[in-house]
């Protein structure tokens, strides 16, 4: 009997393969707040049979919040020296391995412990994609600096795009 | 002026506390001069925003405090405004906010025991080496912290800043069938935290005392959890309205956070130990057995055998949710009706790491006048210190990696929510001899 072929990233958008999307950040940290922006903004946009999940970066609910899935898109601001606020990376990780280590994130305890821990569990999603917005102000309080939350917009298509199986252009 | 034997440690960044916190050691020949624990406390910041916002909005916003404990600040804020507007919830309200806590309980407690202290006990660096050498242990911790996510989900909507807390109770009350569908998987939990029990049992301790007052909720015939009287192992005992008298809030330099002492001037513990020191004879059966044969007496004054009680704590927790979902029927109405009036309200609850305090001036508008927010590690820090100092004196004979590993270890046996918010410090670390 031949295996069924794995379903292409493609068909989340149809249900049939689970994805999710996972906005990192703390609302109260002004910048911060661009990975929850990302996801209520992805509230009217995203195809119902995508999660939606909004988490502080420990890294355990990251790796509970992904495990199972074929496509799992992480959402967080980062710090960058020279910092350019509002600039968008995105990374893709097809091959998880053991020793992965994120680029950046604004978490001591975030991502890269969430990948590390997740490849010692065999929890790692198919497809890790981590889109990272730089920060221009990580000082206590609600609202997004006008640079970053210029891009919140942008990286929500980048998203869909993601979701859809054609990456998005590079920004 | 640099003393030829004068050696300091430093590190930046405290790896798997949750938040943002820095150490500092100075030693000079055979003394220790200083231990400090620098920290950064968020509370002072929501304190100030919530001045002219509504009176209901707290519970909600003071869950932003803190990923790790929501419920804590959701459940004293709601007891504090609930305290100035004269309202008391019926019993069924408050049986589902017990539950909701024993969720939180159960999740930070999995946590902390699996992924942040059991690894110093084991000689691993961290959570995610002990994952790579002993998946099992792991798995088992994830699957213990997963029952506690599942109450969490279940009675507060979600596991993270859970939505379906108000002033009076609930905006929805979870039909019986969603809790009862929690029992099978609470059953696992309890049997896996019993294991746990047995297995941070025989971890190899410190000798080690604290030497401190202790702090907690008591409430008689309870173990003390979301509602009670403060009392102290000296004696003092009190209601959350007595708090401001008793404890005296200090600004220090070199700390964003305020260091409580008690009113005679004694520096205090609030946590795991203090609980079980003062309420331990009100824990379950099971839970008390289980403790006595992990060696753990009426009290205990190790911090390193803070996993034990913590173990103990997440036993009665998974027995009290199951308990509580068995005896369960929807409050009707979710929530009673809290009218605003011109009062100062307090209120107390029992978070993972140690009393959480709040007090809120409202408007006969219905605006919050003022707002005091005295988290656990704020209240411990002195504490800590004093702890950090006396286990350095001991242990100078350590090179400076091995005393900087130690004293890492010692922050943690308090399970510091060090910043309830974010972690944007860089890791430096700085040595001079």
């Amino acid at each position: 009997m031949v295996p069924p072929r794995p379903a292409p990233l493609g068909s989340a958008l149809a249900g049939r393969v689970p994805a999710v999307v996972i906005g990192v950040g703390n609302e109260f940290r002004r910048d911060d707040g661009a990975g929850p922006a990302v996801i209520a903004r992805l509230r009217d946009l995203a195809p119902p049979s995508v999660r939606l999940v909004v988490t502080d970066g420990e890294p355990a609910r990251l790796v509970e919040a992904w495990t199972g899935t074929a496509l799992a898109i992480v959402v967080d601001a980062v710090r960058a020296e020279p910092p350019h606020p509002g600039k968008i990376h995105r990374f893709v990780l097809d091959q998880p391995r053991a020793g992965a280590r994120r680029e950046a994130s604004s978490h001591g305890l975030g991502l890269d412990d969430a990948i590390a821990l997740a490849v010692a569990l065999d929890r790692m999603p198919g497809r890790l994609v981590v889109h990272a917005i730089e920060a221009a102000d990580l000082t206590q309080g609600p609202g997004l600096s006008p640079p970053v939350a210029a891009a919140v917009d942008t990286v929500a298509r980048a998203v869909l795009a993601d979701l859809d199986g054609q990456p998005s252009e590079r920004t | 002026m640099t003393h030829k034997n004068e050696r300091v440690l430093s590190v930046a960044e405290l790896a798997r506390v949750e938040g943002e916190g820095a150490l500092y050691i100075r030693t000079a020949g055979d003394r220790v001069e200083e231990a400090r624990l620098d920290i950064y406390e968020p509370p002072r910041f929501f304190e100030a925003f919530l001045r002219g916002r509504g009176y209901a909005e707290p519970p909600d916003i003071t869950a932003r405090i803190c990923g790790i404990c929501p419920v804590a600040y959701q459940m004293s804020a709601c007891a504090a405004i609930e305290d100035a507007c004269g309202v008391t919830v019926p019993a069924p309200v408050g049986d589902l906010r017990r539950l909701l806590y024993c969720g939180e309980w159960i999740e930070s407690h999995a946590l902390h025991i699996y992924l942040l202290h059991a690894p110093d006990f084991l000689g691993y660096g961290s959570g995610i080496e002990m994952a790579a050498d002993r998946r099992d242990l792991v798995e088992r911790g994830l699957a213990l912290k997963k029952a506690g996510n599942a109450i969490m989900e279940a009675v507060g909507g979600r596991a993270i800043h859970p939505v379906n807390v108000r002033l009076g109770g609930f905006y929805r009350a979870p039909a019986r069938a969603e809790l009862t569908a929690l029992t099978e998987p609470l059953k696992r939990a309890l049997g896996i935290a019993l294991e746990t029990v047995r297995w941070v049992a025989g971890f190899e301790f410190p000798d080690h005392a604290v030497d401190a007052d202790l702090l907690a909720l008591v409430r008689p015939g309870t173990y003390a959890i979301e509602q009670g009287r403060l009392a102290t192992r000296s004696g003092l005992s009190f209601p959350p309205a007595g708090f401001d008298a008793q404890v005296i809030e200090e600004q220090v330099p070199h700390s964003t956070a305020l260091h409580a002492r008690l009113a005679d001037g004694g520096r205090y513990l609030t946590g795991p130990l203090a609980r079980y020191a003062l309420g331990s004879r009100w824990l379950s059966p099971l839970a008390r057995e289980a403790a006595h044969a992990a060696g753990l007496g009426e009290t205990c004054d190790n911090p390193f055998r803070s996993i034990v009680v913590r173990a103990v704590e997440t036993v009665y927790a998974a027995e009290e949710a199951l308990r509580l979902i068995a005896a369960y029927e929807p409050p009707d109405p979710p929530a009673v009706e809290v009218p605003p009036r011109a009062a100062v309200g307090y209120g107390a609850t029992e978070a993972p790491r140690g009393t959480l305090w709040h007090r809120y001036e409202i408007t006969a508008d219905g605006l919050i006048a003022s707002a005091r927010i005295v988290p656990p590690t704020s209240q411990n820090q002195a504490a800590i210190e004093a702890d950090l100092r006396e286990f350095v004196q001991a242990h100078l004979d350590l090179d400076d990696a091995e005393l900087t590993r130690r004293c890492e270890q010692a922050i943690r046996n308090y399970d510091p929510c060090i910043s309830c918010s974010t972690h944007f410090l860089d890791l430096t670390v700085e040595r001079s001899l």
